[in-house]
Order: structure tokens, then C-alpha cells, then sequence
């Protein structure tokens, strides 16, 4: 019998995939179909966000936050903008908080949505997305009417929200919050017990408590592994800490844990959003300061002081007194992080981005190690990824 | 405010039990900030992970940070989170390009990213790093961006070369010139002695010196 050759052979997975959730090049080492070792090549849409924020202007700065997480732009900027108020010592009015809060679980429930639904067709289910999608666009009209934009708000600032709410939209949300459990409902008749999805994703790519911590794990990837924290509970911002919701959480830390967890937290971001719009107080939604936040248009035509602090504000911005912070938000993803450090001036010194999506796709590597092929697919769609944050 | 004082006993607990690996602990804002020795980076983040009353066990972030002006020019800068105490801490040692930092690879395996990233970003060396590559910029990049002295534009540009049928590096060239405002207000940058203060009031001796010479 002649000498058989066994060798490894590299597949290149991307950056043009559309199980790769963008511009994922992945370089697979096989052998046979079984994963030896994957290396994950990103950068392909870095953008140099953290240059050119060192660039702007603290307000200018918020936008490039919409572009990280595209999915759930208002999340980040609430990190941004927390970060901006520590340093320089503002309280947001509670209107202003009560607003962030129920815009920010939209945009955890934008980012659930999109991410079960885009897992469930990388593993062959095609119909969730044409559903959830409608739900999708429905929310994304509440952040139009807010802001503007259906995509990159631009709301959160650093002082509160850029401009309050009309009470017909907190009643359009509200009426939109008592039907979207029947869409989760379907959801769940679609994907739970379904004997594809599970045969796809029970036991594949397991992640322990120990792994989750030593590869920095956080949001719905660490809670599936069966560790109860959550930054909404543990280190309440805004107005959290008087919210009433609980965290679920998995126990086997595999991709349909991860799932799951994903599925149980909009439901208690809807209980999240009833609350606020119920508690909803009235008063400014925004800092009471001009040197912070812009004078409403009505007084500019009137006041020159206001025509003074709308100029200043849009050219040379506001200055922040020296220091530095890492302040976080539970974003959709996981602990959403912004290291500020100012040097007084009207532009950020450093302004380093932590985003949770770096830190789970690098254990992609660890997770897929033995599995086939086509479980690397359901690993990155369970680990919720989106290449804007990773690539910055 | 009260919350501070766990900080502090923390602050306490790590300056009582790393003693030389540990030059300085300060509480800015409520955190923690432990400057530590470059060279016993390694001993301080273990020790962080294991003790009984730290249990920092993720990594939430490594970072660097360009200092120009300083003669150590970078901080490395490594966040991490403790669940069980429900506390944050932030490490910081200083670098300069010819002094390698460390890896804690060993310690954490979350650390490698971020190491490499502050590698490609500010060149920032990690010794013992097992796969120290560039990650978020172009293969075959050159420089490190985020440091203050790379430019904004960058230096080179590519596009589509239709006689070539490939993309073609080529050296940056601006339409207009890179316009970086100065929006300062000057009365923020005043100093406190405007341009011929100086010869309004002079001292009684400097008067006397001046009054010798002539």
C-alpha cells in the first residue's frame, strides 16, 4: 500500500460570507471538517473612530458612537454620554433619563431582533426574519419620530436627550409594547422547539463560567453561562435602579443558551419600556445649561445671549475639566465601555472604545476548536457580532 | 460620599501586598487607579485575579495612551471587573517604543487583542506575547495611527486602478490642505502675563541690575 499525504487544509471563510454578519474574514485550519484552528482577520471596516474623535469636538464625537453598533446606535452614545457627565459633574434632569432608558431597551429589543433572527437563517430557518423584521422597522420608526434618523439617532448627548418626546409617541410605544409579545410568542413557536434549530445549536460551542471570565465574556454570552450579571442591576446608571426586571440566565453557556437568554431579555425590555412610559415625569429633558446644551430656536430669535450659546457651542464646543473615566452601559452585545481621558480642552485627549463584540469574537477560536464546519457558522451567529464596534 | 470607602480599603489591601510592584494608588471620580511597575505587571494582575478579596477575574480592556511630551510616552492602561465584589480597578504602567511591556497573556487570554491592538495602534512592544501581529489596520501597514504625531490623514490612499485591474497604493494627496480650526476662545488660553506685562511692573531688584548696567 503506498504512503498516504494527510495534511491540513486552510479555508478561507469571508470577508465576502453572509453567515459572516459583515466583514469577517475567517481563516479556518481543517482537518477534514473538523475545525483545527481558526483565526479570525478583522479590521476590514476599521475606520479609525477613536483618531478621529481625538479630532472633534465632545459633541461632534456622538454620532461616530450611531456607527460602531450600527444595530442598536443608542446604546453606545449612552455610554459616551455618561462618560461626558462624570467628568464634568452634570445631573440629567429625570425626564431626560426616564427617555434614555426606554430608548435604550429599543434598542436592545432593535439588536435582538436583528441578531435571533439573522442566527436562526445562518442555521436554515428563513421565516423568523421576514416577521421580526416588520417589528424592526415599526421601532425604527419610534427613533425617527424622537430624533430624526430611524438608524443613527444622535440622541443621547452628553446633558440628556437632544429634544423631549411628544406624549402620541409614548402612547404609540406603549400601544406597540401590549402587541410585540404575540410576535416573540411566534418566535418562540418558530425557533424553541424546533428539532433543526436544536440539532444546530444544543451542545455546540460551549462555554464554561471559568472560559467565559479568562476570555472577558460579558452581557447574554457571560449570563448564558450561567452568571447572573447584569450592569442595568449591579451598577445601575439613569434611572435602572428603579426599575423592576430580572436577568435571565442559561446553564449550559452552549449556542442555544445564548439564544435563549436573548429571547427571555426582550420580554423584560418590554417591562422595562411599560414602566418608563407609566413613571414617565414631566419636566426638561435636557441639562438646564447653555454651556452644555443648545438653547431651544424659539429663544435664539429673541435672546442674544441664546444666539451667543448656540454659536459657541457649534464651533468651539464645551471644555471638560481634566481627568479621565471608564464608564460603562449594558449594551445589547455586553459591557459597552468608553475610557475618556480629557485634558481640558473642547476635544477628547483619548477616547478608547471597549466594545464587547472584540472580546467574544476572539474566543471564537477556543469555541469552535473540534467542532465542524458548519457549527462555526452557529457560533458566530450566537456570539452577536457586528463588525462596526469590533473594527472601530 | 460613602460608596468611596471600599475603594479605598482596596487601594489599601494593594498597596499592603504588592508593595514594590505598586509605585502609587489614587481614587479619581470613585476609581480605582493602581499605577504599577512595568516589570512586575505580570505578579500585580495575577495577584489582582487571585486574592481572595479582589477576584478582578475579567479583563475588561486593555488600552494604550500617547503621552508625547512625557519621557515614558505611553500608558498601558488595563481595566478589569471583579462580579464578586462588584468593583472596578484600572492599571496603568508606562512604556516608552524600546521598552517592552510584559504580556498577560498568561494571565488572561482576553488580553491578546487588546494587546495586539494597542501593538498596531501606538507600537507599543508585549514581550512573550504569543502572536503579536497587527490587527485592526491594512496588511502591510506602516506606523502606528493613534499615536499624536501620525497624522490624521494618514499617508497613503488606495483606489481602483482600471489599467492595472488592481487596487494601487499611492501617497496621500489633499484637494485642499487638512484644515484643523483652532476654536479655542482665547480668553481660555490667556496667560496670566500678557505679552509686555513684563514691562509695566518690574521687581525692585531687577530694577537695581538694570540700573548697574547703565
Amino acid at each position: 500500500m503506498s504512503e498516504q499525504h494527510i495534511r491540513n487544509f486552510t479555508l478561507n471563510f469571508g470577508p465576502q460570507h453572509p453567515a459572516a454578519h459583515g466583514v469577517l474574514r475567517l481563516v479556518l485550519e481543517m482537518d477534514g471538517e473538523v475545525i483545527d484552528r481558526a483565526d479570525p482577520h478583522i479590521g476590514l471596516l476599521h475606520r479609525g473612530t477613536e483618531k478621529l474623535i481625538e479630532y472633534k469636538s465632545y459633541l461632534q464625537a456622538v454620532p461616530y458612537f450611531d456607527r460602531l453598533d450600527y444595530v442598536a446606535p443608542q446604546n453606545q452614545e449612552h455610554a459616551f454620554a455618561l462618560a461626558v457627565e462624570k467628568l464634568a459633574g452634570m445631573e440629567v434632569p429625570p425626564r431626560g433619563q426616564y427617555i434614555r432608558v426606554l430608548y435604550a431597551e429599543i434598542g436592545r429589543i432593535l439588536n435582538h431582533i436583528l441578531n435571533i433572527t439573522a442566527y436562526a437563517m445562518d442555521v436554515g430557518a428563513m421565516t423568523p426574519m421576514l416577521w421580526a423584521f416588520e417589528h424592526r422597522e415599526l421601532l425604527m420608526e419610534f427613533c425617527e419620530r424622537a430624533s430624526g434618523a430611524r438608524l443613527h439617532m444622535a440622541y443621547f448627548r452628553p446633558g440628556g436627550v437632544a429634544q423631549d418626546v411628544p406624549q402620541k409617541l409614548l402612547d404609540d410605544i406603549d400601544a406597540w409594547a401590549d402587541e410585540f409579545p404575540a410576535m416573540i410568542d411566534d418566535l418562540e413557536g418558530l425557533l424553541t422547539e424546533n428539532r433543526i434549530f436544536k440539532q444546530r445549536t444544543v451542545d455546540i460551542g460551549v462555554v464554561s463560567v471559568e472560559e467565559a471570565y479568562d476570555w472577558g465574556f460579558t452581557g447574554p454570552n457571560l449570563r448564558a453561562s450561567g452568571i447572573a450579571w447584569d450592569l442595568r442591576k449591579s451598577q445601575p446608571y439613569d434611572v435602572y435602579a428603579k426599575m423592576d426586571f430580572d436577568i435571565p440566565i442559561g446553564k449550559n453557556g452552549d449556542c442555544y443558551d445564548r439564544y435563549l437568554v436573548r429571547m427571555y431579555e426582550m420580554r423584560e425590555s418590554l417591562k422595562i419600556i411599560k414602566q418608563c412610559i407609566a413613571d414617565m415625569p414631566p419636566g426638561p429633558a435636557a441639562v438646564d445649561d447653555n454651556k452644555f446644551t443648545k438653547p431651544p430656536r424659539e429663544a435664539m430669535k429673541k435672546s442674544m445671549e441664546a444666539l451667543i450659546h448656540h454659536f459657541k457651542l457649534y464651533t468651539e464646543g464645551y471644555h471638560v475639566p481634566a481627568g479621565e473615566t471608564y464608564t460603562v452601559v449594558e449594551a445589547p452585545k455586553g459591557e459597552f465601555g468608553v475610557y475618556l481621558v480629557s485634558d481640558g480642552t473642547n476635544k477628547p485627549y483619548r477616547c478608547k472604545i471597549r466594545a464587547p463584540g472584540f472580546a467574544h469574537l476572539q474566543a471564537l477560536d477556543m469555541m469552535s476548536q473540534g467542532h465542524m464546519l458548519a457549527d462555526v457558522v452557529a457560533n458566530i451567529g450566537s456570539l452577536d457580532i457586528v463588525f462596526g464596534e469590533i473594527d472601530r | 460620599m460613602a460608596d468611596v470607602q471600599p475603594v479605598i480599603d482596596m487601594a489599601e489591601l494593594i498597596t499592603d501586598s504588592l508593595d514594590s510592584a505598586v509605585q502609587s494608588t489614587e481614587v479619581k471620580g470613585g476609581e480605582l487607579i493602581v499605577h504599577a511597575d512595568r516589570s512586575s505587571i505580570v505578579k500585580v494582575l495575577t495577584f489582582l485575579r487571585d486574592n481572595v478579596n479582589c477576584q478582578f477575574k475579567i479583563l475588561v480592556d486593555v488600552c494604550g495612551v500617547d503621552y508625547p511630551e512625557r519621557e515614558n510616552r505611553f500608558d498601558v492602561v488595563y481595566n478589569l471587573l471583579s462580579l464578586t465584589q462588584n468593583a472596578r480597578i484600572r492599571v496603568k504602567v508606562q512604556a516608552r517604543e524600546d521598552t517592552p511591556v510584559p504580556s498577560v497573556v498568561s494571565v488572561f487570554n482576553a488580553a491578546g487583542w487588546w494587546e495586539r491592538e494597542a501593538w498596531d495602534l501606538y507600537g507599543i512592544y508585549f514581550s512573550g506575547h504569543p502572536d503579536l501581529r497587527r490587527i485592526l489596520t491594512d496588511y502591510g501597514f506602516e506606523g502606528h495611527p493613534l499615536r499624536k504625531d501620525f497624522p490624521l490623514t494618514g499617508y497613503v490612499e488606495v483606489r481602483y486602478d482600471d489599467e492595472q485591474k488592481r487596487v494601487v497604493y499611492e501617497p496621500v494627496k489633499l484637494t485642499q490642505e487638512f484644515r484643523n480650526f483652532d476654536f479655542l476662545s482665547p480668553w481660555e488660553g490667556m496667560q496670566h502675563q500678557l505679552p509686555g506685562d513684563e514691562k509695566a511692573t518690574v521687581d525692585e531688584d531687577e530694577a537695581a541690575g538694570e540700573g548697574e548696567k547703565a
